[in-house]
């Protein structure tokens, strides 16, 4: 169990930034609304495993605390995106986020 | 006590709040007893402090506890700055405070009768009102801001109450003349009140003047700050060169001429004087600034009023004259003696402008004395009046104004012969120029329209009763400082004594003069006054054609003082017309040209600006998020590089 | 070296299926690839020692919230294939702009000098009775508000998904 010094913490910085950016991407190229909430999920579970990863390697339990707050914030953030999507759907029969254009200039 | 000096100005305030803000839908009634009423209370409840301060002056072994100061709150404390909201109850303030509400009450009773059919009835009295407000609050203040407070609060009422009738042009040029010369007067104390806080920390009077008295005599920095002092009682009260303001203001209603523009507002440059005496008697080469500022203005004034042919006019160079004495008292270092004729002079210089304002009254509205005469039988009670009033300022005994103008006169006698000299000129020209503008009001045939005529009557009781009483205590105001010549114990000097106590012990006094010497000064002056009375009389009521029109030849110099030695339109010349013409090329050329084309140009930048980029404002998320990332990634890129 | 393998053996998994989130075409596959990823970071945790993380997050993540986005998922009837995907040029930008950031991610985190564990690890920190002591003692007032939070969004997705319009 204790021999996580094998592993350095570099590993850890690439694999998050790694998902991280895979999270970005869905983002940037996804349509529907539902896919890109997941890839927030994705993203916001690379900042978590990178906080949890810092705070064992500096041995201070402050770190895995803000996990908890973290996941807090997006279960809320999540219960209401989801809400938002099934009225969008309700309303315009749709989750493109393409069709959401009406707030321009 | 303290709840009594709260109430003091406190109920003028009211007063003030209650008419201004009901304005048009209080009856006249409720206002005539509203406006007087609250003076009236708070004549009453000074009456009680005085009464308490002399009585505490008998079980206290000390003469009076100059240190009675009664703190309201903590105004305003900053670092070192610390100003409350306090009162100072001392001889002088009290002094003040009678004469303030004890004047300004029968000029309000009097204010009831002669603004009876002016639509702007309420608006008036929450003027005065107010103005009796910061008048009171200047008299009580323990420290300089809250003076100041009073002092610009004065000259706010003042400005609005020469403007009353604004529909009239001239009236408010005349207002706005009267604020702008105020204003630069008004600078002067605000930086001598920056320099006092420099030098000694504080703005309270008592530390002050505790910390003076320990000062070596001719210090710069007090030079420096009583100069700059005595420019803001140069502004307010209406000294060369600041002096044009106060006969423009007689544009105003005459009881405001009468209450503020001759017994009260005007005067506080004195009282500020005499409260900072010991600071004053510390630079004595402000002293001499000051002397002679104060007799220059008292004998150039006196000399204007001679040929002056507005009543109201004569009134307010008069006034100015009789304000130069004050500070020529003051600058010899007789406090008392200012404090003495401002009081007198209050009275008779109230009682002289309420009985022209009883005779414009009669005639209905003509203000020329060239087109009045013959009063005497239509209007007696103001005849009578006129007369006590006249003969006090003339300084006959044992009128009020002989007393106090003697003493001032002895007091320079002592000082410095030269002084005596001029002020005794002076009081010549006073007697002259006053008796000319009685003799042309109330004597021979009436010099008016038909239709002027036969309106002449006598002025209703609401106004002619503060006459008499003003003209009781014009008669009998001397008796408050008789001298130890005719029998008299001072009583004044010795209530206001402890005020001036510290300033005594520093300045030198000069030895008193004998009983002989006394007599023979105030029999001198006396026969000089009577001599141009009787001159005054041969010229303007024996001598047929006494006055002369205005196109008549003159003499070079009678023409240049009759036109006001043209300093109004040296004043026009050298400060009016260039800065017009400055502000008229800064508007012309800077404003237009530059400023508002680069004010326009911003505008327009920024209405381009807006219509092109408001496109990135697709609505489409994806885009935003691109834009998101791209911002990220600039960040860090730039956060490598740095 | 053991863990060593148990960590590539996971990561690679989290980002296989992170990968196939965005690949699947119908919403389903992805709701469930993301799961696997879910269980491939609780794996990571029991690795750093986290174990109540672990289970903490296999709680909410893999419990209450893939049920939500299935939930959804069912609700919308969205298991058609449609083309949820932008237009080509769409998908090489932004596969530019994430590359980019990621090598910027990398490069910034290559600079910046990680100091390396120099204890021996306690597996100390990571049990309930620790963080429950830090939890209620140290951050018991943002613990307390995140229960408000909780309500708050609570009431505001009930709100959202009602049906009639308010």
């Amino acid at each position: 169990m204790s021999n996580l010094a094998t592993i350095p913490i570099e590993y850890y910085l690439v694999f998050c930034s790694v998902l991280f950016c895979i999270g970005v991407f869905g983002v940037l190229i996804k349509r529907n609304a539902l896919v890109i909430l997941m890839s927030i999920e994705l993203m916001i579970n690379s900042i978590n495993l990178l906080l949890a990863a810092f705070s064992a390697y500096t041995n201070d339990p402050a770190g895995q605390i803000f996990v908890f707050f973290i996941m807090v914030v997006a279960a809320a953030e999540v219960a209401i995106g989801l809400a938002i999507v099934v009225l969008i759907y309700r309303t315009t029969h749709s989750i493109d986020i393409d069709v959401l254009n009406k707030l321009k200039w | 006590m303290k709840l009594i000096l709260i109430l003091i100005p406190l109920l003028p305030l009211l007063g003030f709040l209650f008419l201004g803000l009901g304005f048009k839908s209080i009856p006249k009634k409720v206002t005539s007893i509203v406006g007087p009423g609250t003076i009236l209370a708070s004549f009453i409840l000074s009456i009680i402090t005085f009464i308490h301060l002399t009585q505490q002056a008998g079980t206290q072994s000390s003469l009076f506890p100059h240190s009675d100061v009664y703190t309201l709150f903590s105004w305003i404390s900053i670092g070192s700055l610390d100003i409350s909201f306090s009162f100072l109850i001392d001889p002088l303030s009290v002094l003040m405070l009678l004469v303030v509400t004890g004047v300004g009450f029968l000029i309000h009773v009097y204010s009831v009768g002669y603004m009876k059919d002016d639509p702007g009835y309420n608006r008036f009295f929450a003027y005065m009102n107010l103005f009796v407000f910061f008048m009171l609050l200047l008299v009580m203040g323990a420290n300089y801001p809250i003076m100041f407070i009073g002092w610009e609060g004065v000259g706010l009422c003042s400005y609005l109450l020469i403007g009353f009738w604004f529909k009239n042009h001239e009236y408010n040029n005349a207002a706005n003349k009267a604020f702008i010369m105020n204003r630069i007067g008004d600078l002067g104390f605000l930086l001598g009140m920056f320099l006092l806080f420099t030098t000694f920390q504080s703005l309270n009077y008592q530390d002050i003047f505790s910390q003076a008295k320990g000062m070596t005599s001719g210090n710069g920095t007090l030079v420096a700050i009583t100069l700059l002092l005595f420019i803001g009682a140069v502004g307010k009260s209406a000294q060369i060169p600041l002096y044009t303001w106060l006969p423009d203001a007689m544009a105003g209603p005459t009881p405001v001429s009468a209450l503020i523009h001759a017994a009260t507002m005007v005067t506080a440059g004195v009282y500020m004087i005499a409260r900072s005496n010991i600071l004053y008697v510390l630079s004595p080469a402000t002293m001499e600034i000051i002397g002679i500022t104060a007799i220059t203005t008292a004998l150039f004034a006196a000399s204007i009023a001679i040929f002056q042919n507005d009543i109201k006019k004569i009134l307010a160079y008069s006034t100015i004259s009789q304000l130069g004495y004050m500070f020529a008292a003051l600058s010899i270092g007789a406090f008392t003696g200012a404090m003495f004729h401002l009081t007198t002079h209050a009275f008779f210089k109230a009682l002289l402008f309420l009985a022209a304002g009883s005779v414009i009254h009669a005639i209905g509205g003509g203000q020329d004395i060239r087109n009045m005469g013959g009063l005497r039988k239509k209007l007696p009670k103001t005849y009578w009046t006129f007369l006590i009033a006249t003969l006090a300022i003339a300084g006959i005994p044992p009128f009020s104004g002989f007393f106090s103008k003697d003493e001032i006169l002895s007091k320079a006698f002592e000082f410095n012969h030269v002084t005596w000299f001029a002020l005794a000129v002076g009081a010549f020209m006073t007697a002259f120029y006053m008796f000319r503008l009685f003799y042309l009001t109330f004597f021979r045939a009436f010099r008016g329209t038909e239709e002027e005529k036969h309106h002449l009557h006598e002025s209703p009781a609401v106004m002619t009763t503060p006459l008499i009483v003003l003209s009781v205590l014009a008669a009998i105001g001397g008796v408050l400082n008789i001298p130890v010549l005719f029998g008299g114990e001072n009583w004044l000097s010795g209530f206001l004594a402890p005020v001036f106590a510290d300033a005594m012990a520093v300045k030198v006094q000069p030895a008193a003069l004998s009983h002989a010497t006394e007599w023979l000064l105030m029999a001198t002056t006396l026969a000089g006054c009577l001599v141009t009375i009787f001159w005054a009389w041969r010229r303007y009521v024996k001598q047929e054609n006494g006055l002369l029109p205005d196109e008549a030849k003159r003499s070079l110099l009678v023409q240049l003082i009759s036109k006001k030695y043209y300093i109004d339109e040296l004043y026009d010349f050298v400060f009016v017309k260039p800065s017009l013409w400055c502000s008229r090329y800064l508007h012309q050329v800077v404003e237009l040209r530059f400023i508002d084309r680069i004010v326009n140009g911003v505008g327009q930048v920024v209405i381009w600006t807006g219509n092109t980029v408001r496109y990135v404002q697709t609505g489409n998320v994806g885009f935003y998020m691109f834009i998101m990332i791209l911002g990220i990634i600039l960040i860090l890129f730039f956060n490598i590089l740095i | 070296m053991f863990t060593e393998y148990v960590f590539h053996f996971l990561s690679i998994m989290a980002l296989f299926s992170a990968v196939m989130v965005l690949a699947s075409k119908k919403p389903i596959h992805s709701v469930l690839f993301l799961t696997m990823t879910f269980f491939a970071i609780a794996g990571h945790y029991v690795l750093l020692n986290a174990q109540f993380l672990a289970v903490v997050h296999v709680i909410v993540y893999a419990g209450a919230i893939m049920v939500l986005f299935l939930f959804t998922v069912m609700l919308l009837n969205l298991n058609k294939d449609e083309r949820s995907l932008k237009p080509m040029w769409v998908k090489i930008i932004a596969g530019i702009a994430g590359g980019m950031l990621m090598l910027i991610l990398v490069g910034v985190f290559r600079e910046y000098d990680v100091q390396s564990a120099q204890d021996p690890m306690t597996t100390q920190i990571g049990l309930v009775k620790n963080l429950g002591k830090i939890l209620y003692h140290d951050y018991l007032l943002p613990f307390e508000m995140s229960s408000v939070l909780f309500l708050t969004a609570m009431v505001g997705a009930v709100l959202l998904g009602k049906k009639e319009q308010i």
